[in-house]
């Protein structure tokens, strides 16, 4: 080929391709964030050693975030009307996990092992296949959606105590709690998710929100240790119908919470072995959890 | 004589000057187009398979750097049986009138030439006609072949892949066929995959970003030294059993692979289409292991994980057949081959290197094509090796605009035969190869995508007719010739 056909094949090559840029690119530009928002040249998030920084972010949130959370991170990228629950809104800078007080902003750390962790039985995905410099930039970059951020500090991580040890006892206080707490009106006396007011509950955007069902469940939204379960119900799931019981049950009585809710989960457990051989030599001494169960039922 | 059989001319010798220029055009014209895509950023969407991006409403730009390149997140989504882990993957969790399956197809236009083609001094071979050396090109509109995708998760952690795949004139073919049992024992490290698949290459050559005769393979996936009696191509899907393993980010990754030594052939036979010849009966071995990293000091989030995996295929062939009247039935003689190297994937910032090398070694009885019980071998004759590889790179102004270009070189390292005997040069066989490419994707979404794809792609094989197979098929009139093959294309890459 001369380099005459040649010139000549890649004019009308560019050409093509230009005549099909000029048609309308269904585009999605990042939009600039709220008004007194960080900048998203000056945002950064620290995770350990690590900064992120919010204008590579800006590019990771694109490539990997757009869909759901939306040019505006508002939640509503264009496949939000199909996901439920719905993407998180961060321009409320309203997040579930967090090791923060309810109420709080979380911390950089919070954020990064959300986007890390995923939610399970959501649309949100595990991120660890990226770069703990990506997620960092993520974070950073998330932060340039609400105001929140440039006026409030991220609240003082709560106090975890140490677990105490795993006992029927232990099981059986935690059991009382479910019970005083009225924890199974959402979860359900089984703890499948079914209680009187499942069927009610709707998030801080008024979508409705299910309980989560311990029957089937082997991990949880914040975490799968016995530390998130202990970190979940004592900051509360800010945005959603859980509530902070930071205020009304003390760090052993927490932890007893916590032996108990395992026995609910389809796991291999010294709480759930616990409870199984307790169950079989009580069975006629054990209450119903519910409406009809006396307060510290058995 | 027609002008397009200009005799004894090679128009892509002209000079070294002229390529240049060629190529540097080339490039700018690719620029010139994205100058102001690129520089507004403008967004908009980019494809995977769609049928997964549908499912999981993710756009394809999560998984993939360009479509159909995965990023290490789609490697995972990959290693984990196409399933993101998250209590979701069962299809019991989809609507019910989902259904997994996507369609790809690239209508263009493209040029080819080869130069050094035996052709006819007389159009119709009539009296007089002598064989001379001259250039066969063509050009037009045309189609590309047809994928049919259909993969996913028939239940948690077992998944499959259907791919039907046809020439452009509509012949089909299975190119994919396998179901896959995942994380056996609740361990992530321990999978088994049972059918028709890719060997575990992180450099895949089916899911990578050219695609002309010349540029859309990899010449290293599919070289043997002329001569050889093997027909293995490290590109080439295989059929067998896998087990593989990975860590929860897939930064290490394993693969061992028992497969027929048939070339992924259906039936009994070397191939996947009907009247190939029959095969042996052995099994070959692949074996794959994956390290990923993030570079120390690299404190640039950048567009990925560093990752470099060394392999190895250890395999064998037959060199005759067991026959009944004449006619083959089972392959017998099997001699053994090898291929080892190593690949990776490194990335700073926009800018993605993929760099790979092969060495390859056959048994003198499959070098030599002497059948194994025919006795000795011809005199002087050994096992013949070549070495080779490529280099690739991709440049990323975003998501939905890459500029891509590879170097491609092989040289045999030891001919079957000696010069002295055969009369042929020592570089008999290699290869070199030059591609530059950019794909545009104007949209990128999780329902569909497209891409607009640019690419011109040249290649020199001495003495041998080209792997593109384009210009008349047949090796050149001389041994010593290099045969410059070049292709130029223009297309609309789709799939929904």
């Amino acid at each position: 080929m001369t380099l005459k056909k040649f010139a000549v094949t890649f004019a009308l090559g560019s050409i093509a391709l230009l005549a099909a840029g000029s048609v309308e690119a269904q585009d999605v530009h990042i939009n600039a964030a709220p008004v007194g928002s960080p900048s998203v040249e000056s945002g950064e998030s620290h995770i350990g050693d690590i900064t992120g920084h919010a204008e590579n972010g800006k590019k990771l949130y694109r490539r990997f975030c757009v869909g759901c959370h939306g040019v505006d991170g508002n939640g509503q990228g264009e496949n939000a009307q199909w996901i439920n629950p719905q993407p998180r809104d961060f321009t409320d800078a309203i997040f579930k996990c967090r090791s923060t007080p309810t109420g709080t902003l979380p911390t950089d750390q919070d954020l990064y092992d959300a986007v890390t962790r995923g939610f399970v039985t959501t649309n949100m995905p595990q991120w660890r296949p990226l770069t703990p410099y990506q997620r960092a930039d993520l974070v950073a970059f998330i932060k340039t959606w609400s105001p929140r951020w440039a006026k409030e500090k991220a609240g003082t991580p709560i106090t975890i105590p140490p677990e105490t040890p795993v006992t029927i006892d232990s099981i059986l206080r935690g059991r009382a709690e479910f019970q005083k707490l009225e924890c199974w009106k959402c979860h359900g006396p089984q703890g499948h998710g079914d209680g009187p007011s499942a069927a009610t509950l709707t998030d801080s955007k008024d979508q409705p929100i299910r309980p989560y069902n311990f029957s089937t469940g082997t991990r949880f939204m914040c975490g799968e240790t016995n530390r998130d379960l202990y970190r979940i119900f004592m900051t509360g799931l800010d945005g959603s119908p859980m509530p902070s019981f930071a205020d009304v049950v003390k760090p052993d009585e927490g932890w007893d919470l916590v032996h108990f809710l395992r026995t609910m989960q389809p796991l291999k457990t010294e709480e759930k072995r616990l409870w199984i051989d307790y169950a079989k030599a009580h069975q006629n001494d054990i209450k119903p959890i519910g409406p009809d169960a006396a307060a510290g039922a058995q | 004589m027609s002008r397009r059989f200009r005799e004894g001319t090679n128009p892509m010798k002209l000079s070294l000057r002229s390529r240049f220029f060629a190529c540097a055009f080339l490039v700018l014209g690719m620029l010139a187009c994205d100058v102001r895509l690129a520089s507004a950023l403008p967004t908009g969407k980019v494809i995977a398979i769609p049928a997964f991006a549908r499912k999981y409403g993710l756009p394809c730009s999560a998984c993939h750097t360009a479509w159909p390149e995965l990023n290490n997140f789609g490697q995972v989504f990959r290693d984990n049986g196409y399933q993101l882990m998250n209590d979701r993957d069962s299809p019991i969790w989809q609507n019910p009138s989902y259904f997994p399956i996507a369609f790809r197809i690239t209508p263009n236009w493209h040029r080819e030439t080869a130069d050094h083609q035996v052709i006819d001094s007389i159009p119709g071979g009539g009296g007089g006609s002598v064989p001379i050396d001259g250039k066969v090109i063509q050009s037009g509109f045309d189609l590309s072949g047809m994928d049919l995708w259909s993969a996913g998760t028939i239940y948690k952690n077992i998944s499959f892949v259907l791919l039907p795949s046809s020439d452009p004139t509509a012949v089909w073919h299975f190119e994919s066929a396998f179901i896959r049992f995942d994380n056996l024992a609740g361990s992530r490290w321990l999978n088994l995959k049972f059918g028709r698949f890719e060997l575990d290459n992180i450099i895949s050559e089916k899911r990578f970003l050219f695609l002309t005769n010349n540029g859309g393979l990899y010449q290293i996936y599919h070289f043997n030294v002329p001569g050889s009696l093997n027909n293995f191509g490290y590109g080439d899907n295989q059929i067998g059993v896998e087990i593989a393993g990975h860590s929860i980010n897939s930064y290490e990754r394993y693969s061992i692979a028992v497969l027929s030594s048939n070339e992924g052939g259906v039936n009994f036979t070397t191939d996947v289409v009907p009247g190939a010849p029959p095969a042996g009966r052995s099994y070959d071995v692949n074996l794959a292991y994956t390290q990923g990293f993030n570079a120390p000091g690299f404190s640039e989030s950048g567009i990925g994980v560093q990752r470099i995996q060394p392999f190895a295929y250890i395999g064998r062939r037959p060199t005759y057949n067991e026959t009944t009247g004449g006619a083959a039935l089972v392959g017998e003689g099997n001699k053994p081959f090898y291929r080892i190297g190593v690949q990776g994937i490194f990335t700073f910032k926009n800018l993605e290197i993929d760099p790979l090398f092969m060495h390859g070694y056959d048994n003198a009885y499959l070098g030599t094509a002497t059948p194994s019980n025919s006795g000795a071998l011809p005199a002087g004759s050994q096992g013949p090796t070549f070495n080779g590889g490529f280099l690739e790179a991709h440049y990323y102004f975003n998501p939905q605009n890459v500029v891509m270009a590879r170097y491609e070189q092989i040289n045999v390292g030891k001919q079957a035969l000696p010069s002295a005997v055969t009369g042929l040069p020592g570089n008999y066989g290699n290869v070199k190869a030059y591609s530059v490419a950019y794909r545009w994707y104007p949209i990128m979404f999780s329902r569909a995508g497209l891409a607009v794809h640019a690419e011109y792609s040249i290649t020199k094989s001495i003495g041998i007719v080209p792997e593109s197979g384009d210009g008349t098929g047949g090796p050149p009139l001389l041994p010593t010739d290099g045969v410059w093959s070049s292709s130029t294309f223009l297309g609309f890459d789709f799939a929904f």
